[in-house]
């Protein structure tokens, strides 16, 4: 039999037509069932943020209840040095909210005479939930990225551990696991993801909680209520109240990070 | 052929040894049977029907933990429209907490090693 040069193109189109059509039917079938879509920006026009009152935090010395709180919720391992377990491996530790002085605090703000009570005492200090966060734009694998809310979140399934985010961070909010964190956390909160070892971990805002309609847990564990939380483009919440009352300060603003926490002093 | 003997003798001891843990469990009395995973609850329907869920529960967990963590919305509605929390360890866990017999059985017969319980926290399983 003889076939035209035209025929046996036109076989060989047909056939090589016909190659697609298996994967085409398998996309078909395997087109993703539906899942409750996205109401559009749930957290459109939302600027999440915190006020806290200095003033009022530690006036009882050595109050570390909101600390403790976010700390077990959130499963943050307690890594104490091994050659001294009465400290913290400061190498290695991991810490969603803790407490700085002045001066570290706020470095740029020191001034050379001050008031004694508030060099000495200390500040709560946890991510600040830029607007403009650094470490984002540092995350080679958008594992880390800012929400339309404004809380700067990490996606621990996809983080790869390169502790970018880490150095670009000015405000040390981020920690590292070093090695597998599971052995350090006391209690398990088994409601709460523990972290594996190599994610970089921070404060969410307590995410999970808002989504429940709780206040963050530093926020609800706080007897002395020093600490506001709220979206902060609402101007009737109580955090926005104390903005406006009180001078309020916020951590290394001049770096252009526009940190979201802001302290009454 | 040279050394065909040789050649095909070699082959044949080199088959056997390759198929050896096949012979030894026959021998054992060991058939490979497909692994059963146990199923604890009462609840008469999962999220997706059963074949599916065996099918494609990677992907569904895929799909959820993407929504979740990525857009904050957590309510899976299912076809006929039930409602649920889209979570391995709240909803999921809750109906099979007894993951080395449910989850485990299959994933080491298939030898794929999913890391969710890295840290995903498990029901504490009663020692048997």
């Amino acid at each position: 039999m003889k076939i035209s040069k035209r025929d046996f193109l036109k076989i060989a189109g047909v056939g090589l037509a016909g190659l697609a059509v298996k994967p085409a039917l398998r996309a078909i079938a395997q087109a993703e069932r539906p899942v409750a879509a996205p109401k559009s920006g749930i957290f459109a026009g939302k600027r999440m943020g915190m006020v806290i009152d200095a003033r009022k935090c530690t006036t009882k010395d050595g109050c570390r209840d909101c600390i403790t709180a976010c700390h077990a919720a959130h499963n943050v391992p307690d890594i104490r040095d091994p050659k001294n377990p009465g400290l913290v491996d400061v190498r290695h530790e991991v810490k969603w909210i803790w407490t700085e002085p002045y001066r570290n605090a706020f470095p740029t703000a020191e001034q050379r005479f001050m008031d004694e009570e508030i060099e000495r005492k200390p500040f709560l200090v946890f991510c600040n939930h830029c607007d403009n966060p650094p470490c984002v734009r540092v995350c080679p694998t958008k594992a880390t990225w800012k929400r339309e809310d404004g809380i700067v979140m990490v996606d621990w399934h996809r983080c790869i551990g390169c502790r970018f985010c880490l150095a670009a961070c000015p405000y040390g909010s981020r920690s590292f696991n070093w090695f597998d964190p599971r052995p350090f956390i006391g209690r398990q909160n088994p409601e709460f993801p523990t972290r594996m070892k190599g994610v970089a971990e921070k404060c969410t805002f307590c995410e999970e909680r808002l989504s429940r309609g709780q206040a963050p847990a530093c926020v609800e564990a706080c007897k002395e209520k020093a600490m506001f939380f709220g979206d902060l483009n609402d101007a009737k919440i109580e955090a926005r109240k104390m903005l406006r009352a009180r001078f309020s300060i916020r951590r290394k603003p001049e770096l252009g990070t526009s940190p979201q926490v802001y302290y009454l002093v | 052929m040279y050394d065909a003997g040789k050649i095909f003798a070699g082959l044949i001891i080199f088959i056997l040894l390759v198929t050896s843990p096949f012979w030894y469990n026959r021998a054992m009395g060991k058939s490979l049977q497909m692994p059963v995973p146990k199923i604890v609850t009462t609840e008469r329907l999962c999220v997706l029907p059963r074949a599916e869920m065996r099918a494609r529960h990677m992907a569904l967990l895929d799909n959820w933990r993407q929504t979740v963590v990525r857009t904050g919305e957590r309510t899976y509605v299912t076809e006929d429209g039930r409602r649920f929390n889209m979570s391995l360890t709240l909803t999921c866990m809750k109906c099979h907490p007894n993951k080395s017999e449910f989850c485990d059985k299959c994933h080491n017969y298939e030898e794929v090693q999913p890391i969710c319980w890295n840290c995903h926290v498990t029901p504490e399983e009663k020692p048997k």
